[in-house]
């Protein structure tokens, strides 16, 4: 690690000094570009953050790859029904790595307003992991473009070593998932319990 | 367009034998319809469709209802002889009423603009008799629609052309809009339950339950 | 795309399969499953394409990737319960949704929306109108190739006119605002200003987007003569809405019915000679400079008043038993809702009649001997929204 007090000095000089792990970080963080794919009415909410007024190439995101393979970011914005979830599935296995996923809207967490549908999944988390989570129906495109931020900022804080690093450098880590298969009655399995299990809430007496 | 009456009128004398009745609307929309016999319901469609004074080109909606089963106990007075003596004992008596499932039609005219005629078919029950004559021959209209109702209650609609499910897979086996209908279980985590879903959600040691003991 | 021996692989079954054999001009046919993720199918829509070379020769679309049970959900709720879910049917035009419930409702409970509630229903469904054919004509563009800036355009003119819808209704897309027998709340001070100077900017937009596109050769060559639905098959499988006027029909729910109170206003249906996708786009922006002239007139108009049915019961409402079909001129289509009540709190039977589905019935006949990247501009000419076709 080079002294702060050197780095100012040499800049100062016109010399820029960095580190490579700045530089990756840096280099993802502003060119992160989403995977071009709506699901429901969020993803109307997801282009009006794309359009002029909103402008998320400010982020560097502007650019709507319709190609999961080119892509480094799913924005799940609207609601994965049981049809819909092994399309989705495959299509966070299909992009390369480093990817992220933004769960856009309460019906990508959780199901939203139509959680009680017979084919509406409760959650994208089921299946796949997912970054950052916006709420709202649908979130203003402001929460899309804080949801932006809070990734930008969590990729920031990634080192290239050590327990902190991020999920695709880890070996042991996957970065594909199952693909759950259509059921005579539901989708199998409903969950992928290395990924989720019902959250527990724990009180302190 | 004419009174419904009158076209029932009309339609026993051009097909005689036909089955054809009125169904009265208690809500202040006073939409009457018809409800019309499987067996001519092919014929009377048709006849809709190419009558001069109807000329109901234009199939607006097609629909599915579910009429589950109904029991209804009713208590009967009755005297019997016990051991001699002259008693009046209460009797339960429960008369089963088969349930079916309806197919709702509701037709315009768009060269007339007039209606709408609303008439309906029956099936004989839920189980197998779930046959219904497809009226996509006569408006392609109801080609997806009848799928959808295929889908969703289980109605099979006779000479329908390409007749699959719409909305759900392939392999699913259910008709989910069916009033019996058993959802898929799922209420491992339910933050906010009530009524039903809490219930449901006690099966599982989820958050619904720690909240509320 | 895939060829069809990458299509075994997938997931989903195919809707149909055919043998691999040699076509007419001696090439193979080839199966195209596009979507349910495609950039060019309005959301999660799915078609299944044969095609000899560039032409299709059989397509089947395929449903459900977006069925959400809102009829189930709405039979197991209270009446005013399934209102913000009628929202979410055609996320572009909640408010028209809304108003075609509360139509069907207030038929079958008898209640009367009065004067000005029927004035504002007026005026936000034309504003809705407005910017969904923006958006659609923005889309559709975009699918054929124009990429970014006529959509930027649309959607510029789209927030304005959701800027209203905010501070009318506190949300941009998902209004929930009417209510049987009325609306929800009354006009905030200074939206009626605000609406009319969003309608006098509008036909400079218009004029100007006239200008970059109408005339285009490249429009033209693209969509004449593309995609042409014939009057009879347009009556005969129930379709509605600008697609069905473009095909020379006239028959507009508002004319028709005279719902709420259209025939108060004066205004002409635009109707089509082609049936081509030139003609369905043209239909749009025709509809839109009618729009204006309605809310010319019913800005003008909108007198004072109360904005509920006094009848109208808000809590433990429960009609009679019976039954409503009720329908209103969307801006995609006929959209009606059909409503069984037993005379509980929740309706036995709860069906929306969407016009965006029923108006794919002919989508085949439509595509039949276009190339494949025809049929992407045939289904955006058709205006379909993914939340509506599969509820
Ligand atoms: S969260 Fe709301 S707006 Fe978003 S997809 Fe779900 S219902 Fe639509």
């Amino acid at each position: 690690m080079m002294d702060e007090g050197l780095r100012r000095e040499l800049s100062r000089q016109g010399i820029f000094t960095t580190t490579l792990e700045g530089l990756y970080n840096w280099g993802r963080k502003n060119s992160i570009w989403p995977l071009q794919f709506g699901l429901a009415c969020c993803a109307i909410e997801m282009i009006a953050a794309s359009m002029a007024r909103f402008d998320l190439a400010r982020f560097g995101a502007e650019v709507f790859r319709p190609s999961p393979r080119q892509a480094d970011l799913m924005i799940v914005a609207g609601t994965v029904t049981k049809k819909m979830a092994p399309q989705v599935v495959r299509l966070y296995n299909q992009m390369p790595e480093p990817k992220y996923v933004i769960a856009m809207g309460a019906c990508a967490i959780s199901g939203g307003p139509f959680k009680q549908g017979y084919n509406v999944l409760k959650g994208i988390d089921r299946y796949i992991p997912v970054d950052v989570h916006i709420p709202g129906c649908p979130p203003r495109p402001e929460a899309l473009l804080h949801a932006f931020m809070t990734l930008q900022k969590r990729i920031d804080q990634q080192r290239l070593t050590g327990p902190s690093s991020p999920r695709h450098l880890k070996e042991s880590e996957p970065s594909e998932f199952p693909i759950p298969a259509f059921g005579a009655h539901d989708l199998t399995p409903g969950k992928n319990p290395a990924l989720w299990s019902p959250p527990k809430i724990i009180r302190g007496s | 367009m004419e009174p419904l009456e009158q076209l029932i009128a009309r339609i026993n004398s051009t097909f005689p034998g036909s089955e054809v009745s009125l169904m009265p609307n208690d809500a202040p929309s006073s939409q009457t319809s018809l409800l019309v016999s499987r067996k001519d319901g092919r014929r009377v469609a048709e006849f809709f469709k190419s009558d001069s004074l109807l000329r109901m080109d234009f199939l607006s909606n097609l629909t599915g209802v579910d009429w589950p089963d109904t029991v209804t106990k009713q208590k009967i007075k009755t005297k019997r002889n016990v051991d001699g003596v002259e008693k009046e004992i209460e009797e339960t008596v429960e008369t089963r009423k088969p349930g079916f499932l309806e197919v709702v039609y509701h037709l315009y005219s768009m060269e007339l603009q007039h209606g709408p005629l609303i008439f309906r078919m029956r099936t004989e029950n839920r189980v197998d008799g779930v046959h219904l004559p497809s009226l996509t021959p006569v408006w392609r209209g109801a080609e997806l629609q009848e799928r959808e109702v295929f889908d969703l209650y289980g109605v099979r609609f006779e000479g329908h052309p390409d007749l699959r499910r719409l909305l759900m897979w392939e392999t699913f086996e259910d008709h989910p809009m069916r009033k019996d209908y058993v959802e898929p279980d799922d209420y491992e985590f339910e933050p906010t339950a009530h009524d039903e879903v809490l219930t449901k959600a006690k099966a599982y040691d989820s958050c619904a339950v720690a909240l509320r003991t | 795309m895939s060829t069809s021996h990458l299509q075994l692989e997938a997931q989903t079954e195919p809707a149909f399969r055919v043998e691999r054999r040699p076509a007419v001009e001696g090439g193979d046919l080839l199966e195209v499953s596009m979507g349910p993720q495609h950039p060019s199918t309005h959301g999660v829509f799915r078609m299944d394409v044969v095609l000899d070379g560039e032409r299709i020769v059989k397509l089947k679309p395929v449903f459900g990737y977006l069925h959400r049970n809102h009829e189930k959900i709405a039979e197991n709720s209270t009446y005013l319960g399934s209102m913000p879910y009628t929202d979410r049917l055609d996320y572009f035009c909640s408010l028209t949704n809304n108003w075609a419930y509360a139509l069907t409702i207030e038929k079958l409970a008898g209640l009367q929306a009065p004067e000005r509630a029927e004035y504002i229903r007026v005026i936000t469904a034309e504003l809705t109108r407005l910017q969904n054919h923006v958006c659609l004509i923005g889309f559709l563009l975009q699918d054929m190739g124009a990429s970014g800036t006529p959509l930027m355009y649309a959607f510029r003119e789209r927030e304005a006119i959701l800027d209203l819808f905010e501070s009318l209704t506190g949300a941009r897309m998902m209004c929930n605002y009417m209510r049987f027998g009325g609306c929800r709340v009354d006009l905030p001070a200074g939206w009626l200003e605000q609406a009319s100077r969003v309608v006098d900017r509008f036909p400079r937009f218009l004029e100007e987007f006239d200008r970059l596109i109408s005339g285009n050769e490249i429009l033209a060559a693209r969509t004449q003569g593309v995609g042409v639905l014939p009057r009879e098959l347009a009556i005969n499988a129930s379709i509605t809405g600008p697609v069905l006027r473009a095909s020379g029909v006239n028959y507009d729910i508002r004319k028709v019915d005279k719902y709420g109170i259209y025939d108060r206003f004066a205004f002409r249906v635009p109707l089509g000679d082609h049936g081509d996708v030139y003609d369905r786009y043209m239909i749009r922006v025709l509809e839109m400079h009618e729009s204006l002239a309605i809310l010319r007139q019913a800005i003008r108009d909108i007198p004072p008043g109360p904005i509920m049915d006094p009848k109208a019961k808000i809590r433990g409402f429960k009609p009679k038993a019976g039954e409503a079909y009720g329908r209103i001129e969307s801006p995609k289509g006929e959209l009606g809702f059909y409503v069984i009540s037993d005379g509980s709190p929740n309706p036995h039977r709860y069906r929306v009649r969407p016009p965006s589905l029923i108006n794919l019935t002919v989508l085949e006949d439509m595509c039949l001997g276009q190339t494949v990247a025809d049929s992407v501009i045939i289904l955006g000419s058709i205006d379909i929204v993914l939340g509506e076709v599969d509820r």
